[in-house]
């Protein structure tokens, strides 16, 4: 039986933030956290676990490894129990500990709440831990970075306003090659809905930008992009435990459809930016709903190909199988729609098992995958589980309407032999739709 | 012994119940207002809907994805958790003694029926220990706590067989039997045991954000 501190690793992050600390530095920042931040939700899950330990088999750590320092309760254990147990008195290496668990060994999917009788949120205890290590400045080099993109610049990846601007007119040019009327309309006030992106997407994944643009000038769409910040709904901070800049973004994203005067804000495939606009953002800053309506791909696309405003040509050959991202599913409820629109553009589905609300997670959500090269091997080896979950399904094509999701996914199929492409629904439908200059 | 029989039996008995009820109360009362002031961003979430459909999903054996990956477990859990309400609440001999000092009567279990049901809270106790030394992962979270709460629940039920077929000395049995029911009724507030007055407001909880923000299932 091994634990966390059997398996530490050096990041540079964690090492600088820990050799800052004090033991007094620790405890009063614990004690600021649990008694400012957290109240009755904290105290009944610590209080009424009866550690029945049957949360393990939710988590694809532990299916991955068989190792009880990786099932939820374990990884509650080695941390907040401890903390709470001492009351804040614990060393800096345990807080590096509290921060190699809480940051690389939990994708806070939610999984496990599937599992508990009790009902008790391992991922809302494993995030309160992540807030501690970022008060105290221990969190791991790679997604700090980010998380000091979105303070300086609102989005993740350090592009540049210019940059941002550019990128849009350099893939409405691209399109144009296609499709000669195309635009991709920026600041259109009064639009239907104003599109937005992670900041991964004008870095490296340009083609996202394009296909996007070309499926919504074929559907005759009236929308628009932000050329100003509040463009990116990518929320890197919100794992980092740091609320204060996550809650700054998420008002700059409503900020902006706001000051565009959309009816409502339409997101990119991405898993993690859904939770934050419609789950995280609004609660800290003290909204129940949303002053914007927001609408994910995954129904959007399901809008255009219903309503016909989509139409397929031809039906991406298959069969495909359906991942079923933590944050839409669990956190949404699309999986429904999400297998509509899969029938609707490819010929068929062959579902992976467990599936739905009960998938297991591609381990590189939850901020794991961006915490970068130092963990990049436990987050594969610590997802086996997933590999021989798409294997057993047989067939070469995965759907996975996540960004995070296609980058977990893509390093265990390489890892693992798996075989298999990954796709967005964007990519599909972009090259199964009916179009209309083809004619 | 006949003195500690009469203590047990009479004041420390409604000390329990006292400590039990007053105790119970006061904890949900305080939580409460600590949510109300602490989790508003949570709190408001809350749905008598949702929460009854999640407890209702849970208290269904099998009826959750977490009852269906632990099968065995399950099945003592139902068993163990039934008994051990039922039989406490309705055993003859309790019943005999609300008439006694309450002039309170009502419908009994059958004597046998009990004393099976007796013999499985001691099976599923036995189980639960075995498990907890076994299984890797409950042995890695199992500490003081758990093992103090799982031997009291043990004690009072084997306590209780033993004088109910009177094996041993009756007196000491049934002394020995009330004192360890009158810890457990004043553990269940401050210990682990608290999860019979929270687990159903923490499964309401999730059961509410689930159906009412994540339009998801949580079963």
């Amino acid at each position: 039986m091994s634990t966390i501190a059997d398996r530490r690793i050096e990041d540079a992050g964690l090492e600088a933030g820990i050799a800052r600390l004090t033991p007094e530095k620790i405890k009063k920042t614990i004690e600021a956290v649990l008694a400012g931040e957290c109240g009755a939700r904290l105290k009944t899950y610590i209080e009424t676990c009866v550690r029945c330990g049957m949360c393990a088999k939710a988590c694809h750590y532990y299916m991955s490894h068989k190792d009880p320092s990786y099932a939820p309760v374990g990884k509650v254990k080695q941390t907040m129990w401890e903390i709470i147990n001492k009351k804040g008195d614990v060393t800096p290496e345990f807080i590096h500990q509290c921060a190699q668990v809480a940051y690389t060994e939990c994708n806070l999917c939610r999984r496990c709440m599937h599992y508990c009788p009790l009902g008790i949120d391992t991922a809302y205890i494993m995030s309160v831990v992540r807030r501690i290590c970022h008060k105290l400045g221990v969190t791991p080099q790679y997604i700090q970075d980010t998380a000091h993109s979105h303070s300086a610049t609102m989005n993740q990846m350090w592009v540049k306003d210019d940059e941002w601007i550019d990128t849009l007119f350099w893939q409405e040019d691209e399109a144009r090659d296609e499709m000669p009327n195309l635009r991709i309309p920026l600041d259109k006030e009064g639009a239907d809905f104003m599109y937005s992106v992670i900041a991964p997407e004008p870095k490296f994944r340009t083609q996202l930008i394009y296909q996007a643009a070309y499926i919504f000038n074929a559907a005759g769409l009236n929308w628009t992009m932000p050329s100003f910040p509040g463009w990116d709904n990518s929320n890197m901070a919100m794992f980092t435990g740091d609320s204060e800049i996550m809650a700054r973004i998420e008002r700059q994203h409503f900020e902006a459809a706001q000051r565009l005067r959309v009816k409502r804000i339409v997101m990119g495939e991405c898993g993690h930016a859904f939770r934050a606009v419609y789950d995280m953002g609004n609660r800290w800053l003290g909204w129940k709903w949303h002053p914007v309506p927001v609408v994910h791909s995954i129904e959007f696309f399901w809008e255009l190909l219903t309503s016909g405003k989509i139409k397929i040509a031809q039906k991406y050959p298959g069969p495909v199988t359906v991942h079923d991202p933590c944050n839409t599913i669990r956190g949404r409820g699309l999986m429904d729609k999400l297998r509509e629109v899969v029938n609707m553009i490819c010929d068929g589905i062959v579902e992976m098992h467990p599936n739905r609300e009960h998938n297991y997670c591609c381990c590189a959500g939850g901020g794991v995958i961006n915490c970068g090269p130092p963990f990049k091997n436990v987050r594969i080896v610590g997802n086996k589980i997933k590999a021989e979950q798409l294997k057993a399904t047989g067939v070469k094509t995965c759907v996975a309407p996540c960004h995070n999701c296609h980058g977990g996914l893509d390093d265990i199929i390489h890892k693992f032999d798996v075989g298999m492409e990954l796709k967005f629904l964007g990519d599909i439908i972009y090259q199964c739709m009916e179009k209309p200059e083809a004619e | 012994m006949n003195q500690l029989y009469d203590l047990a039996v009479g004041p420390l008995t409604w000390l329990a119940i006292g400590v039990f009820v007053i105790g119970s109360l006061y904890r949900l009362a305080a939580m409460y207002a600590m949510a109300k002031k602490k989790d508003g961003p949570y709190l408001t979430y809350m749905s008598w809907r949702f929460s009854l459909r999640s407890i209702m999903h849970w208290i269904t054996p099998f009826g959750s994805l977490g009852w269906k990956e632990n099968p065995a477990l399950t099945i003592v859990t139902f068993i163990f958790h039934i008994c051990l309400i039922l039989v406490p609440i309705f055993l003859m001999s309790h019943i005999v003694l609300w008439d006694q000092f309450k002039g309170i009567s009502y419908p009994a279990l059958p004597d046998g029926a009990a004393d099976l049901m007796s013999v499985a809270v001691i099976l599923a106790c036995l189980y639960f220990i075995w498990r907890r030394v076994s299984d890797p992962t409950v042995k890695f979270v199992t500490s003081c706590q758990d093992w103090t709460v799982l031997i009291l629940v043990l004690l009072t039920f084997c306590t209780g067989f033993l004088s109910y077929h009177q094996i041993g000395s009756s007196l000491v049995m049934t002394t020995l039997h009330i004192l360890c029911g009158e810890a457990m009724l004043i553990a269940i507030p401050f210990t682990r045991l608290s999860h019979m007055i929270f687990g159903l407001f923490t499964r309401a909880y999730i059961g509410s954000e689930f159906g009412n923000v994540r339009k998801a299932r949580d079963w």
